[in-house]
């Protein structure tokens, strides 16, 4: 089988007066269609510089990425991009902001809308789709959000970072809310965090970064022995706090 | 929200609704007070009506000058010549900030003559104007455009730049190119900005239209104020200034409205 990415000797170098910073040396992984990827490290470890590579928005100094067997050479449809902030535009409904991706493809066609109404209506969006984003939750923005990305029908989701800018307990719903909507519709996904916690609860395998430049350090399989297991259920289960000790333990942490 | 409004509720809307009528009553107090003010100082010659005019004269010089039938013209041509400046400043204004937007190279190339251009009086212009274009109307309208053209550009522009980073990398990892990240994020985001300079503009273009009519001084509104101003008839310059105040009054209302109903369309 053909994995879903490959990253092969990614290094990233930025560029500035003062001189050259390395952000990522040497990363190399390989994610297989249908899994929950996890990459974890401490802020300022490249992560966000390491998704933005897959994603095809930068360029990487060396290595390559492929998708599908498909060397990456620019933004693909095949992958969506999930940020920090839901970044709803508030001069659009919510309708008119999942379809800003369609827009932007030349995408909009009666079969693509309508899928966009079958997101809406089964994730309970769809009372809601004249609604401008100031009207809706926070869990349920990040929901809009989701369903935008989904509109494109990637295979592919990157999420960065893409719960922080929710409260803690918000953080732990929507969690759980979104990594069930993205297994249920089979997505492939690669996580970026600083959280170790949340990395645990939703990945089936997760990568462990360096300080700048950041390399893979660690590579840990998650398994815990649960069915159906979901971010929730997953940090009750016995099996959590051995993984999150062996994280911290790598991450080597220090104030 | 409750259906049914407590006692409390009901007593702090009434206090509010009284606030409200309160400050109404007191603005049409003071605009009362003074009127009835300048008429009875200039009454009793404690004031010279001669030289401060007065609400009789300038109601006299207004049905004066609407029976000789001149009024009309000359109000006409001020007000066409304003918003002539005011739109062609606009959007020229907003063109060449969405053209700086594309081209980094090119806003960093212009950047030290937009900002001599911002400090430089544009009145100072109106001369040469005159010689270039003949005294008329297309000089005055270039006064015009040039006091809120540049103004214009650098406010929209640094609007442009403000735009959140974030949604143009949201709509760039859709694949989007440089034309829609303008036409999706930028400019919509940047409405606000685009409406604010708008309303500046009403009040430049004014300026620029009477600075331009004082120089040419043929016709308008401002050759009005000029020519009263010369031969000492102060009625007709109050008369005249107290027009042009309720016209740029209302223009102003006008922009406010469009913007409303825009932002309410979309």
């Amino acid at each position: 089988m053909v994995p879903a990415v490959v990253v092969e000797n990614i290094s990233k170098r930025y560029h500035t007066i003062d001189g050259e910073v390395p952000a990522l040396e040497n990363v190399s992984f390989e994610v297989y269609e249908g899994e929950f990827i996890g990459i974890v490290g401490p802020s300022g470890c490249g992560k966000s510089t390491l998704l933005s590579i897959i994603a095809g928005l930068i360029e990487p100094s060396s290595g390559q990425v492929s998708v599908f067997g498909e060397k990456v050479t620019g933004v693909n449809p095949r992958i969506g991009y999930m940020l920090q902030r839901d970044s709803l535009f508030e001069w659009r409904t919510i309708y008119k902001n999942v379809i800003l991706g369609l827009e932007i493809q030349n995408q909009v066609t009666p079969e693509r809308l309508q899928h966009v109404e079958y997101l809406l209506d089964k994730y309970g969006l769809i009372n809601f789709k004249n609604h401008h984003p100031s009207q809706l939750s926070g869990g349920m923005r990040q929901r809009a959000a989701l369903i935008r990305t989904l509109a494109v029908n990637p295979d592919i989701l990157l999420l960065d970072e893409a719960f922080s800018a929710l409260d803690y307990q918000t953080r732990l719903a929507v969690t759980d809310d979104i990594y069930k909507i993205i297994k249920k519709e089979g997505k492939t996904a690669i996580m970026v965090t600083h959280d170790i916690a949340e990395a645990i609860s939703m990945s089936e395998r997760l990568y462990v970064m360096s300080k700048r430049p950041g390399t893979i350090k660690m590579a840990v399989d998650i398994k815990f022995d649960i069915e159906n297991r979901t971010p929730l259920s997953s940090r009750e289960a016995p099996e959590f706090r051995k993984y999150f000790n062996m994280v911290w333990k790598e991450l080597d942490v220090h104030v | 929200m409750y259906k049914q409004e407590s006692a409390e509720q009901k007593e702090y809307l009434r206090k509010l609704k009284a606030k409200k009528r309160l400050i109404v009553i007191l603005r049409l107090l003071l605009l009362v007070f003074i009127i009835v003010f300048w008429e009875t100082v200039t009454r009793l010659n404690w004031l010279d009506p001669f030289i401060f005019s007065s609400p009789s004269r300038i109601i006299k010089t207004f049905i004066r000058l609407y029976s000789e039938g001149s009024l009309f013209s000359h109000v006409w041509t001020t007000l066409w010549e304003t918003v002539v400046g005011f739109l062609l400043g606009t959007i020229m204004g907003i063109v060449i900030a969405v053209i700086l937007w594309l081209s980094e190279t090119c806003s960093k190339v212009l950047e030290p003559y937009l900002v001599v251009a911002n400090a430089l009086p544009k009145i100072a212009l109106g001369p040469v104007f005159i010689v270039w274009m003949g005294a008329g109307p297309v000089a005055i309208i270039t006064v015009a455009v040039t006091v809120s053209l540049i103004v214009t550009v650098l406010e929209v522009y640094t609007g442009f730049l403000e735009t959140d980073s974030e949604k143009i990398r949201l709509v760039q990892s859709f694949g989007a190119n440089r034309k829609q990240i303008l036409t999706k994020v930028v400019l919509p985001s940047s409405f606000p900005v685009m409406m604010n300079a708008l309303k500046v503009n009403v009040g430049l273009s004014w300026v620029g239209v009477i600075v331009g009519e004082f120089l040419v001084s043929k016709s308008g509104l401002g050759y009005l104020i000029v020519y009263g101003g010369q031969v000492f008839q102060l009625d007709l310059v109050m008369t005249s200034v107290l027009i042009l105040s309720i016209l740029a009054a209302l223009m102003y209302f006008g922009v406010q409205l469009l913007g409303k109903w825009i932002s309410e369309k979309y």
